[in-house]
């Protein structure tokens, strides 16, 4: 009895903070739920922040999108523009171009959210490019990420689809020449592209319903489901509990970094003002997509220097250095210089997404790695990214080729067969320079281990012979530089069992074998010095 | 006649005759005057063209001929009209330095009047689109919005949507046209140098003409163009915003993200 | 892909003796501390700030926080001041921005100062006033305890058992039967989106005596209009720039006119298809539909600005570089009564990009 009332007094006792804690623990739970999270431990690195520059812009791009939808008209009727911008005084647009024209003009303010708007949005998609570059040059997408690897390539792919989509919006002659492509690339779709086609535009291009339909998908559809997924993604982060770099005290089963409460928490916090201010000073000193002097949308009218956003550039790139095939046959006509492009598009960008599972398909390991890897100790999965990333520059170079070709005295023609030359030839010659620069830090590291580190000092030695000091690395950095996994190349084993009978072994094993021979084998990973070598050599001379 | 004869003596009668005399010389100055002036701007004329001819061979035969017929390196000149000569010589392209995929500009070594000369030999080759007057390229009073719709029709496609200049084939290019005098550009509309097409004042009006010019000025005159967000990047559009978005955006956010995660200094070096 | 049967001693645990341990962590490590000269050493011991032994230097690192808050807060107010006195239209030429909007100028970065401000005093604080002492968190399987799993998986049999969703095979398949159809309902009611392509993708306004009228003057074009060298476009008499569907017909009938001395036309069926030189050739690129518009009067190429094919207007308009498939569509034209070019028919061929029932 003397307990509860206890209690009681305590309550009424209580700060008012307190007791409003109290009232939404017992409808929420949220203390049992602090418990857990309050000093969660965040490793403090700045590549573990790109993440957090994509969750913010993605923040700012909702806040200054929301703000848009309250002036933007999502119309295609057309109306004479008599707005205050004397240049297009008397031209014809539709009403969302008109009304673009209104925030930029006539709104106060109107022009700094527009600009925030639009480049953040750039800037979103370039930080999730960066952020799952880190992921994968860095192994993070191993067990038990891979769903959320996944989940991060889903946000990527709706992010710039999310991205043309709003692009397309004010109906100017850039983002329509744009959508003008997308319905040449949707008729090239053997059987079903002329349907779609019309269904899309309502009928033939351009009709009046794209830019009313882009709306709702670019304002809810795509935002909505990609909302889902961050969410997801960061309860996995929190869920998972964040990967480190290896290093003293630093093992797979703990995670070393600040509390989430205070450190982690003003930092991350803080965090989100730096992006958003710098995002926002961005757009006061920069034009992005200046639709004043691109002008409306007219299916005749067309500007040099066509080009999309930079995360459509890969795509563009694609389409203009196809060579232009097309077979005419049984009365049908298959546009192969669109359609193929089409498909490579999915292919790439789907190539970096299964990586993780053709990895651990090929080592076999089925444990929890959180500690990362450097680079350079994966000398197949780097080289494998930088060729990836390599065929992705060579694109944009295609996709920029009448801008590359101006500004370094080029020729068009020329830039595009280089590109389509180097779009194949780019990727292996990175492949395998990337590889040889992982092996030869890796035997940078084995001789820093066993020889220690160059000191800068020479000494001459009593014979008149000159050398120079190596000092020996700290107990911290010899860990450090030994503490990374090497796999064992898979053997397929004898092809007799020992009874002399022909073992069967199937297609699947031996290509998992000759990947992992290939990922492991001899010369492609230098051994990592043993305790063994390590003793021999400081034991004896000290030094060579 | 009595009269006349008998007042001949009289005091006044010499001033009289001298004035009729002086109405006599004025008038017949009067009546030959002209002529004499036609003749002499004739005279003028040839001898424009006599001077250009001489200024052409030294800087042009060369190439377009001696008689500017044409040769495998230049092209024949009958019929390009002054036009043509004030545009490409008044811009530096001609006299061309190299052959190559495109004459570029660069800076004109001669004076006005040595390229009026120029013209009028090229022009007595063959009839063709004379040097426009300034009442007739001067963008005052112009329709900018039509002269923007008509640009978007037809210069974009090529020289982008401002006039900043774009790539063509093997090498070709637009060239930006920031910069370009009106005049220039009226003949570049008229006559088509290089193989920018042309567009005769059938196809394109004196008035249009204009109004594409005012519109050109308009975005691109420093004392008139405004660029009301900031810098214009070029006004390459994606390329140069994308490049921008990553170099300075996204650089300065991982940068601010590198001083969030450093380690603060320490009080004793370890 | 199972790999149950990899060799336990292909994966790096099993390896040797040495350090296998050694990313694990545990006690182990303190036990092979003699042996292995590649030991986890554990965590750095922790090093002071200046900022944690000197008060002094605490205290200034608090006014800087307290001064960059300050400044977010006066960035607001000027934002707020900036956004009441600068008119909307107002420009000002700062070096070396040029001509900028003075509201669009001035609000970004008043506000760009206060929200940075406030970041930068929340991290700063972060940096040198709160403790920066690195903490270990465990780490715990994220795999379910195999009583766990075992637990589950009874509980799902007790499902399957008590519903007799794995007995009742009529039941289990025809729900899965309705849930299958449902979907379709969807779909179908997508049909209304648009119309049937029919043979919209095949016929242009064009159609036999239908005057070019020019893009520019808005008058028929005339054959003398048309020099040799000149560039100039077209649409079928009767379209209007306020009519409902100009964007839609405009993106199929646009005509891009030149003239080629006719014996420089190396193909037979242009020159015949062409006024004395004059062709006309459709506008609308065939490999995605941009208009294609860059004529280089000299070689007779046009060029697609969006991604670079090129077409020989004196060959029939046939494709020389760049991804195109086809030759641009040509429009047999003549000259009427009134001396003005006129269309002798609707294009032979669908424009534009190519789709599957093109043939």
């Amino acid at each position: 009895m003397s307990t509860a009332t206890d209690t009681k007094r305590a309550e009424r006792n209580a700060p008012a903070g307190e007791r409003v804690a109290d009232w939404a623990d017992g409808r929420l739970g949220i203390y049992t739920l602090a418990k857990a999270n309050m000093r969660k431990i965040f490793p403090d690195h700045w590549s573990f922040m790109l993440g957090e520059i994509c969750l913010y812009s993605f923040i700012i791009i909702i806040l200054t999108g929301v703000y848009l939808t309250l002036f933007f008209t999502p119309s295609m009727n057309e109306i004479v523009y008599h707005g205050p911008y004397v240049p297009l005084q008397g031209v014809r647009m539709s009403e969302a171009f008109a009304s673009t024209m209104e925030i930029s003009f006539e709104v106060r303010g109107g022009l700094l959210i527009r600009q925030i708007h639009h480049w953040a949005a750039l800037i979103f998609i370039a930080a999730m490019m960066v952020h799952m570059m880190r992921v994968f040059f860095t192994g993070a997408f191993r067990k038990p990420r891979e769903v959320n690897w996944l989940f991060g390539f889903l946000l990527l792919v709706l992010g710039m689809f999310t991205g043309f989509t709003g692009y397309s919006l004010p109906d100017d002659l850039l983002s329509g020449t744009g959508v003008r492509f997308t319905q040449g690339a949707i008729l090239s779709v053997p059987i079903v592209g002329t349907y779609i086609s019309m269904f899309l535009f309502g009928g033939e291009f351009p009709g009046h319903d794209f830019v009313g339909r882009f709306y709702s998908i670019h304002i809810l559809l795509l935002p909505g489901i990609m909302l889902a997924l961050l969410v997801g993604h960061l309860i996995l982060v929190v869920y998972h509990k964040h990967t480190q770099y290896a290093g003293p005290g630093r093992t797979e089963k703990n995670v070393v970094g600040m509390p989430l409460l205070p450190v982690y928490m003003a930092k991350a916090g803080g965090f989100f003002f730096l992006v958003f201010g710098i995002i926002t000073v961005v757009a006061a000193i920069a034009t992005l997509n200046p639709i004043w002097s691109i002008g409306p949308y007219r299916v005749d009218q067309v500007s040099t220097g066509a080009q999309p956003d930079w995360y459509m550039g890969f795509a563009e790139g694609l389409i203009r250095v196809m060579p232009g095939w097309e077979i005419n046959a049984w009365g049908h006509t298959l546009a192969l210089g669109v359609f193929i492009p089409l498909l490579i598009f999915p292919l790439v960008l789907g190539a970096i997404a299964v990586y993780p599972f053709i990895e651990s398909w090929v080592t076999g390991d089925k444990r929890e790695h959180h500690i990362l890897d450097r680079p350079r100790n994966a000398p197949t999965r780097t080289g494998f990214g930088v060729a990836w990333l390599t065929a992705y520059f060579i694109m944009l170079i295609g996709g920029g080729n009448d801008i590359v070709a101006t500004h370094f005295n080029l020729s068009i023609n020329a830039i595009t067969w280089f590109v389509r030359i180097f779009f194949f030839a780019g990727p292996v010659l990175a492949f395998i320079i990337t590889k040889r620069i992982c092996l030869g830090l890796q035997r940078r590291d084995r001789e820093k281990v066993l020889h220690g580190r160059e000191s800068g000092i020479i000494k001459r030695l009593p014979h008149g012979e000159f050398i120079e000091v190596h000092e020996p690395l700290s107990q911290g950095d010899l860990f450090t530089l030994t503490s990374h996994e090497q796999y064992e190349p898979i053997e397929v084993g004898p092809t007799v069992d020992e009874n002399g009978v022909e073992r069967k072994v199937s297609l699947v094993k031996k290509t998992q074998a000759k990947l992992s021979q290939g990922f492991y084998g001899e010369g492609n990973q230098i051994p990592k010095p043993t305790a063994e070598e390590y003793k021999e050599i400081t034991s004896g001379h000290g030094h060579h | 006649m009595k009269k006349l004869s008998a007042r001949r003596r009289h005091p006044l009668a010499a001033v009289v005759v001298l004035l009729l005399a002086l109405a006599a010389t004025g008038g017949l100055y009067a009546a030959f005057a002209p002529a004499d002036k036609a003749q002499a701007e004739e005279t003028s004329q040839s001898l424009a063209i006599e001077e250009g001819k001489q200024l052409y061979t030294v800087g042009c035969a060369s190439c377009h001929g001696t008689g500017g017929e044409g040769t495998t390196d230049g092209p024949s000149l009958v019929g390009v009209g002054s036009a043509a000569v004030d545009c490409q010589v008044g811009t530096g392209r001609m006299p061309a330095q190299q052959p190559g995929a495109q004459v570029p500009k660069k800076k004109n070594i001669y004076s006005q009047a040595e390229i009026d000369q120029l013209a009028a030999y090229v022009a007595s080759l063959g009839a063709g689109p004379i040097t426009p007057t300034e009442e007739q390229y001067s963008p005052k009073g112009a329709d900018v919005a039509n002269g923007g719709d008509l640009f978007r029709t037809n210069c974009a496609q090529c020289h982008n949507f401002t006039g900043k200049g774009g790539a063509l084939t093997e090498g070709k290019y637009a060239p930006t046209l920031v910069g370009v005098s009106p005049k220039h550009l009226y003949e570049a509309m008229q006559t088509g140098p290089q193989n920018m097409p042309s567009f005769p004042d059938g196809i394109m009006g004196e008035k249009e003409k204009q109004d594409v010019i005012a519109y050109i000025e308009t975005m691109n005159d420093p004392k008139k163009a405004a660029n009301p967000a900031g810098f214009t990047l070029g006004g390459l559009g994606p390329v140069t915003e994308g490049l921008f978005a990553w170099v300075f955006g996204l650089g300065a956010l991982i940068a601010a993200a590198v001083w969030v995660a450093a380690h603060t200094a320490k009080a004793k070096k370890s | 892909m199972s790999s149950q049967d990899i060799p336990e001693e292909n994966l790096p645990a099993e390896q040797g003796a040495a350090h296998g341990a050694a990313g694990h962590g545990g006690t182990a490590v303190v036990q092979r501390v003699d042996e292995d000269p590649f030991h986890d050493p554990g965590l750095p011991a922790h090093k002071p700030r200046i900022q944690d032994i000197d008060e002094r230097a605490a205290k200034r690192s608090e006014r800087t926080v307290a001064l960059l808050f300050t400044l977010s807060m006066a960035a607001t107010v000027a934002f707020i001041a900036c956004f009441v006195v600068f008119p909307v239209d107002k420009l000002v030429y700062i070096w070396p921005f040029g001509r900028v909007s003075a509201l669009n100028f001035s609000l970004g970065w008043t506000l760009g100062a206060a929200l940075f401000f406030i970041g930068a005093g929340a991290v700063h604080w972060a940096r040198t006033l709160m403790s920066d002492v690195e903490v270990a968190d465990d780490r715990h399987p994220i795999a379910a305890s195999p009583e766990v799993k075992a637990k589950v998986l009874a509980d799902l049999a007790a499902g399957n058992e008590e519903s007799g969703f794995g007995r009742r095979k009529l039941v289990r398949n025809t729900m899965f039967g309705a849930l299958a159809l449902v979907p379709l309902t969807g779909v179908v009611l997508l049909r209304d989106l648009g119309p049937l392509p029919e043979r919209k993708l095949r016929e242009t306004l064009w159609d036999k005596g239908k005057q070019l009228i020019n893009m520019n003057t808005h008058e028929p074009l005339r054959p003398e209009d048309i020099t040799v060298g000149s560039l100039v476009f077209a649409m079928p008499e009767g379209l209007k720039h306020d009519d409902h569907d100009f964007q839609i017909q405009i993106g199929k009938a646009a005509l891009m006119i030149v003239r080629i001395q006719p014996e420089d036309i190396k193909d037979k069926r242009e020159l015949e298809w062409s006024h004395d030189g004059i062709v006309a050739f459709s506008k609308i690129c065939t490999h995605v539909g941009c208009p294609i518009s860059l004529y280089e009067q000299q070689t007779h190429h046009v060029l697609c600005p969006c991604h670079q094919s090129t077409f020989d207007l004196s060959d029939g308009a046939r494709v020389i570089f760049g991804p195109a498939g086809h030759p641009l569509p040509q429009l047999r034209i003549g000259v009427n009564a009134e001396g003005n070019l006129e269309a002798l028919g609707d294009f032979d061929e669908p424009v534009g990009a190519s789709f599957w029932e093109r043939g």
